[in-house]
């Protein structure tokens, strides 16, 4: 397998007049934490649906596992945590998280067993047996983020995961997922609207601008690894998120 | 970017008339003595082909006198007189059950199951019941058919103004309470304003069911014209050709109910600024 | 329990009432019987009931009913594999719902004979559509996200039909089926006066009101009252078992 999970060349997307996504160049290396950041509507989900073949470029190329996005869907390579929960109303927790492992046809027991463990990661293991409308918006989101981890994909996607949390309960499920990619070989790609966010997580942070959705920055992170939330008090934190805000302005003042 | 309905409805229509042939052909096939072409032109056919259908309804529309029993108009027109009077009679007790229902509490628990109750008792149980009713009282003709009918388009007027009357939420009624508004002024500018959206969906189901009421009524009240009557007759002496060009008599009239009610929306619409 | 003590409390009154005033204003029976005369012509002649309801509730209204929900089930999941005849043949099938279909009664006896396929045909007919509508608004009420979901993890077809649009559309379903069981008995009992085998309950009320028998004519009706709120509870019931909260 190939060193690099995601290689775009010149990638354009546009709907209609809307030039979605305009050359875009990017390439994300194994175990990296890239963050996408940009105004609102600038492209980062579609970005993200098209690395999912969820939605086809116009024009450009692109490779998933060096494979094309179709293929890599079809061979499962990647979880994709979307902008709300998405969860079906009429199955329990659990049985929203062994969706995926259903879709591949694991045997019953190895899917609960599964489910049990991711369950116990995102810190919902009491509530498996509860309906989603049971479940505060921030465990739905959790329960959306054990769905993904399930399939123990390769790549994880994830859009906005935490926009709709309180501040606490964001910096919980943040040091969490940064355990998660430190203690395994995960590679993500993480849309977010918060300069903190990205700064605490990434490894690199992409900044883009919108209409045409290009990519104004690509930001290397120098932070130490096995950090925590406390970091965010240090004068390394501070400049790396002055570097993000300066280029996000930077890419505003461009439309 | 609303993508066009016409192509697909257009090729659906396609699809159906090319099934209509088909099937007509198959069923007609024996009594024509496998004459393709006999298929279609068959006097008493077990299917006609939708161009006799056509025929048919021409002849006895612009063929015939407008006060001529044979004429389509003329059955038509008995027709819709009881769809009319029906469905007037039963908008005017649905809203009033409606504004009842909101208004008194006791009322919507007590009334509202015995009124869903209401319609699972086939209206043509009740029909001959009405008419000796009626009858017994010296109101014959006109007045139990459009009881029927009645009887069949008040639902769907009360169930849906029930849920519009209701349809305000606490901010909007506070926001009249503040202003001391009495009942009264809170129907007049809150609630039956905000029951426009689902009045008119409701009026089109019950001009629809005041159709099926007013020609269902014409059955057993032993009626001699109408469209129901022209069912019944054409059902006696098999004529095939006169059951169906009654009934697409009948669907233009319920369709033209439903799109006179379309229109009025429309209008209404126009009135308050393109938004219901 | 308090829930229904209204209604029920509200029920009993009007039974007393009606009671009361056949008796005390002594109306002519042929205007309105009283509750019990009804009752005693309900339990009169329990072989003849039962014919009736066997013909007209489980034959032609249940196996109406069951060909045409099936029927616009499996025309709606047809439909649904291409947009373009959905938006082709939703707008004509919602438009023939509004038609009077029970005018094919004639038709139905013409081509099925006299017995309950006739009558079973009309309904059919009268519920195909609704089931078909509703169907396809079920399998579309799919939201985008949870459409996304399943295709990011390569669902089959089958799968996504049998894990997500299937049970999305289930409340679509049961409405269906609330409208549909109405439906059929006003069907079933309509098609009847277009002739019949001497038996059935629209057959009953038809001939029973020409003999000026009104006490008999109730009493079919309080029966075919109770088929059809009967069907609608136990669908109701189902639905609060089945459904979900969303
Ligand atoms: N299906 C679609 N059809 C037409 N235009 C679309 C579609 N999806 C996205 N767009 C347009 O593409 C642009 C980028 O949208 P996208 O959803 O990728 O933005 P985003 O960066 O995720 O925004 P946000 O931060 O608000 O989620 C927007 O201008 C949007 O209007
Ligand atoms: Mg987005």
């Amino acid at each position: 397998m190939s060193d690099t999970t995601v290689e775009a060349r010149g990638l354009d997307l546009v709907f209609g007049d809307v030039a979605a996504l305009s050359e875009i160049d990017l390439t994300v290396a194994r175990g990296d934490f890239v963050s996408l950041i940009g105004p609102s509507g600038c492209g980062k989900t579609s970005l993200l649906r098209v690395v999912a073949d969820l939605a086809q470029p116009t024009g450009g190329t692109i490779l998933v596992n060096g494979t094309t996005p179709h293929a890599a869907r079809l061979a499962r390579a990647y979880g994709y945590v979307f902008q709300a929960p998405a969860l079906l109303p009429w199955r329990t927790v659990e049985r929203n998280v062994t969706l995926p492992l259903e879709i591949i046809g694991l045997p019953k027991d190895e899917r609960r067993a599964r489910a049990c463990q991711q369950l116990e990661s995102v810190g919902l293991a009491a509530f498996a047996r509860k309906f989603p409308w049971q479940l505060s918006g921030g465990m739905q989101q959790r329960a959306s983020i054990a769905r993904a981890l399930s399939l123990q994909p390769s790549l994880l996607l994830m859009d906005e995961p935490f926009g709709a949390l309180d501040e606490i309960t964001r910096d919980g499920l943040n040091l969490r997922l940064l355990r998660l990619w430190e203690a395994t070989n995960l590679t993500v790609l993480f849309v977010t609207h918060s300069i903190e966010e990205a700064a605490f997580l990434s490894s690199r942070i992409v900044v883009m601008s919108a209409r045409p959705g290009r990519i104004v920055e690509v930001i290397e992170s120098d932070l130490p690894r096995g950090r925590d939330l406390d970091i965010r008090d240090d004068a390394s934190f501070h400049a790396l998120a002055h570097r993000v805000r300066t280029a996000l302005r930077a890419g505003h003042s461009y439309g | 970017m609303k993508e066009s309905r016409a192509l697909p409805i257009a090729v659906a229509l396609a699809i159906l008339l090319l099934l209509w042939y088909a099937a007509a052909v198959a069923l007609n096939w024996t009594q024509a003595n496998g004459d393709l072409l006999a298929t279609m032109s068959l006097a008493k056919p077990l299917l006609p082909a939708p161009h006799q259908i056509a025929v048919e309804f021409w002849n006895s529309t612009a063929g015939q006198r407008i006060d001529s029993k044979r004429s389509l108009i003329f059955h038509a027109a008995v027709t819709a007189s009881s769809m009319l009077a029906g469905f007037a009679l039963g908008v005017a007790i649905g809203l009033l059950l409606a504004i009842l229902l909101v208004h008194v509490r006791v009322l919507d628990r007590a009334l509202l199951p015995w009124i869903v109750a209401s319609q699972t008792v086939p209206i043509l149980a009740l029909a001959p019941m009405i008419v000796v009713v009626f009858g017994a009282a010296g109101l014959t003709g006109l007045v139990p058919k459009a009881v029927i009918s009645a009887y069949l388009s008040f639902f769907p007027v009360v169930i849906g103004v029930a849920k519009g009357l209701r349809a305000p939420d606490r901010l909007q009624l506070d926001l009249l309470h503040t202003y001391d508004a009495g009942r009264r002024r809170v129907f007049t500018v809150l609630r039956w304003p905000s029951a426009m959206r689902f009045l008119f969906p409701s009026l089109k189901v019950a001009i629809a069911a005041a159709t099926v009421g007013a020609i269902v009524a014409e059955l057993p009240t032993g009626a001699e014209s109408g469209l129901g009557a022209r069912l019944l007759a054409g059902s006696y002496y098999g004529q095939t050709l006169q059951i169906w060009a009654a009934l697409a008599m009948a669907s233009l009239l319920a369709a033209s109910g439903v799109g006179a009610v379309v229109l009025l929306e429309r209008l209404v619409i126009r009135a308050r600024g393109g938004r219901l | 329990m308090t829930r229904n003590a209204l209604p029920l409390l509200f029920g009993v009154a009007v039974l007393l009432l009606w009671q009361a005033a056949v008796v005390g204003f002594d109306i002519p029976r042929i205007l309105l019987p009283a509750p019990t005369e009804i009752f005693a012509a309900l339990i009169a002649d329990p072989s003849t009931l039962f014919a009736d309801l066997n013909q007209t509730f489980f034959h032609s209204t249940l196996i109406g009913l069951g060909i045409g929900c099936a029927s616009g089930f499996g025309a709606a999941l047809l439909v649904d594999r291409s947009p373009f005849l959905r938006r082709g043949f939703v707008p004509l099938a919602s438009l023939a719902g509004a038609l009077p279909i029970v005018g094919i009664a004639p038709i139905a006896v013409m081509w099925f004979g006299f017995d309950w396929p006739s009558k079973a045909a009309v309904v059919a007919a009268l519920t195909f559509f609704p089931s078909f509508v509703h169907t396809v608004a079920g399998l579309e009420s799919v939201g985008a996200l949870e459409r996304d979901l399943m295709v990011s993890l390569a669902a089959s077809r089958g799968q996504m039909l049998r894990k997500l649009q299937l049970p999305a559309s289930l409340p679509f379903l049961f409405a269906a089926l609330k409208v549909n069981s109405v439906l059929a008995l006003t069907g079933a009992v309509v098609a009847e006066f277009f002739g019949t085998p001497t038996v059935g309950m629209g057959f009953r009320i038809a001939t029973e009101a020409a003999r000026m028998n009104i006490d008999r004519v109730w009493a079919m009706i309080f029966v075919v009252a109770l088929c059809g709120s009967g069907s609608y509870a136990i669908i109701a019931l189902a639905e609060r078992r089945l459904a979900y909260r969303s």
